[in-house]
């Protein structure tokens, strides 16, 4: 984010908290005259009937502040081991989440390596890896992990396989770009040095296919946050932000709902900037200037 | 031979050799034997060559044999695996030289396909192996001709939950995507809000928008409109971006040739900019394609009438029919790609004069 975008950017978000706000008194309305109705309370001034709206119990669209309290009291009103903490839901979330990308980022670099030395792999295994991604596998997430369970893996792991299945294919076709990258005459100075397969590999090969493998990463890691939210949804004993999600639907807590959804997209950017860092940290240090 | 073809061949014989020496005297599977005994004899191509095809018959003659072979015990012995893992080595064999020859030019290019048609079967056949010879429990995972027969038995269900849950996909992908273009194009001709709102929008393509489905379930209702609106708001955000992105790929030069002309904004637009965005366009297009089948399914997870792809699968799992649980699945999958498959046809067609499709590939 460069400074000059700075004031827009502001602006725009000015502009959606205050149609957030107008929509709130918009959308609880309805249920703030049945409420006010109920005591018969009439000719209720505007003003303080759109603080009414925004401050409703279980609104149909909360207010911002009502959501920022929330995150406020979940993050900081209990202990962080305590099952009411947004804080202990985030982390079981995020140890899904960073389980399965490394997991997926492993398996996405080797078949990536397969796939750059063997022709017959790289033939056999790339257009199924690409029609593995036309499977929703995110909407059979939640029942996968069922599956898991019945046979007996439960907890962290089947969140984490399904982050993996879904992180592992940016990483391959990014690295397999990546590895792919040096030409043939850098390829031929290394046959003039006689180097082995591997020296090729660990000098040449590795080494261009890095940006490519944080690029990736950057994709892999949002879409495991994903992942691993949904796999959350079939179990609601197992803890984590999806489990928020749903016991907040089926009791119609729109608050947690609400807060539940923006801690996960903190989590996301959170998540993404560190990657962000990683990258420049390792583009430095390979000697590319920003 | 490669150093790779060596191994897999003396590999291939030697699991072919165990199979025959492990097998129990008089009552194993003669086709089974006779498959393990050619496999010993292809060992002789370490001194003399033989044709590709040779492995591809071994194969299927393997993967026969093995069919023939699987109803004779409950629980298959270890014999019956070594000559699985040697009918797979011949596949791979299959397949390695296969590569290899096309790559010479000793076999036409279009034989290449067989290569991961040959993978694809492979894995498939694995699996109904694996599965039925191991005497796994269908609760766990079904073989693929369960899912086969489950799925032919149950078409009217399988159908009718493929067009509640279509309805919603393409509705939301048709508003979805068609207010992602038009808020583009408004948005490319104020630069401030172009510079406001392309961070934003790339930061929310990144987030979980999916979560949002319990809301609009509670705000739309359980019919198909609310998977609809999960739909949209997954979609829209990476149109945005893309179509934006599309907008300033045609070169300064371009446009400056269209001022020549006298060229106003609409022309402009019209005849340079969008053609030149249809790229960017059609790969957000592509990754929407995939979003919106995973939006409307899960959204069903929030609550449905009892229709529709999401409803079957969570409450089939319930029932431990998970057969008809995977016969979805693979509606689901073959829906997903044949959705993609038609946006990327579309593409090649619109997007004629593009280096990626003139090279021939995509």
């Amino acid at each position: 984010m460069t400074r000059g975008n700075f004031v827009p950017i502001l602006v725009v978000l000015g502009v959606i908290v205050l149609f957030w706000y107008v929509m709130a008194v918009v959308m609880n309305a309805p249920w703030q005259e049945t409420l006010n109705g109920r005591v018969n309370l009439t000719n209720v001034p505007f003003t303080e009937f759109a603080l009414q709206t925004w401050g409703q119990d279980k609104p149909v669209l909360p207010a911002p502040h009502q959501v920022a309290g929330a995150i406020w009291t979940g993050l900081f009103g209990s202990a962080i081991t305590a099952p009411r903490s947004l804080a202990f839901h985030a982390g079981i979330t995020l140890g899904a989440t960073l389980l399965g990308f490394g997991l997926g980022t492993l398996l996405g670099v080797l078949l990536a390596v397969v796939i750059v030395h063997n022709n017959a792999s790289d033939r056999s295994l790339m257009p199924w890896i690409i029609a593995s991604q036309t499977v929703p596998i995110l909407a059979i997430a939640p029942m996968v992990v069922v599956g898991f369970g019945a046979v007996g893996v439960t907890g962290m792991l089947p969140k984490a396989l399904i982050s993996m299945y879904l992180s592992f294919f940016p990483v391959v076709v990014g690295m397999v770009k990546g590895l792919r990258t040096p030409e043939a005459i850098q390829l031929d100075l290394m046959r003039t040095y006689n180097a082995s397969a591997w020296q090729v590999f660990a000098k040449l090969r590795w080494p261009t296919s890095v940006p490519f493998l944080f690029a990736s990463m950057k994709v892999g890691i949002a879409i495991s946050l994903i992942g691993a939210v949904v796999g959350e949804l079939s179990n609601s004993a197992g803890g984590g932000l999806g489990v928020r999600l749903l016991t907040g639907s089926y009791n119609g807590q729109t608050i947690q709902i609400w807060a539940a959804l923006f801690i996960a997209a903190a989590l996301a950017a959170v998540l993404v900037i560190l990657v962000g860092w990683g990258e420049r940290l390792a583009n430095r240090r390979m000697g590319v200037r920003a | 031979m490669s150093r790779l073809q060596t191994i897999l061949v003396i590999a291939a014989g030697m699991a072919s050799l165990l199979s025959i020496v492990l097998a129990p005297f008089g009552e194993a599977s003669p086709m089974l034997q006779v498959f393990a005994a050619i496999g010993i004899l292809s060992l002789s191509r370490l001194k003399r060559p033989m044709p590709v095809w040779v492995d591809a018959v071994l194969a299927v003659f393997g993967a026969w044999a093995l069919f023939d072979a699987l109803p004779l015990y409950a629980v298959e012995p270890p014999y019956f695996w070594l000559a699985v893992i040697a009918d797979w080595l011949f596949a791979w064999l299959f397949v390695e030289r296969l590569a290899l020859a096309i790559r010479r030019g000793q076999v036409s290019n279009t034989l290449g396909v067989l290569i991961p048609v040959t993978f694809g079967l492979a894995l498939l056949f694995a699996w109904e192996i694996v599965v039925r010879g191991a005497g796994v429990p269908q609760v766990i995972l079904p073989a693929p001709s369960q899912i086969a027969a489950r799925l032919a038995a149950s078409v009217p269900t399988l159908a009718a939950d493929f067009v509640q849950t279509f309805k919603a996909v393409l509705a939301g992908f048709a508003l979805g995507c068609g207010s992602g273009f038009v808020v583009a194009i408004l948005v490319d001709r104020s630069p401030f809000l172009k510079r406001g709102l392309l961070p934003i929008g790339n930061f929310v393509s990144a987030l979980p928008v999916i979560g949002i489905a319990p809301i609009m379930v509670m705000w739309f209702g359980f019919d198909w409109p609310s998977k609809a609106a999960v739909v949209v708001a997954m979609t829209f955000f990476p149109m945005l971006v893309n179509t934006v992105a599309g907008l300033n790929a045609s070169s300064s030069i371009e446009r400056d040739l269209m001022r020549i002309y006298a060229a106003n904004y609409w022309e402009t637009l019209l005849k340079l900019r969008l053609p030149a965005a249809a790229p960017f366009i059609f790969n957000a297009l592509k990754i929407n394609s995939t979003l919106a089948l995973i939006g409307a399914i899960v959204a069903e997870f929030f609550g449905t009438p009892i229709v529709g792809m999401g409803f079957r699968i969570s409450t089939e799992v319930g029932k431990l029919n998970i057969d008809l649980v995977w016969a979805e699945i693979a509606v689901a999958a073959v829906a997903g790609s044949a959705f993609y498959g038609v946006i990327a046809l579309i593409e090649r067609a619109v997007t004629f004069w593009h280096p990626s499709v003139r090279g021939g590939r995509t």
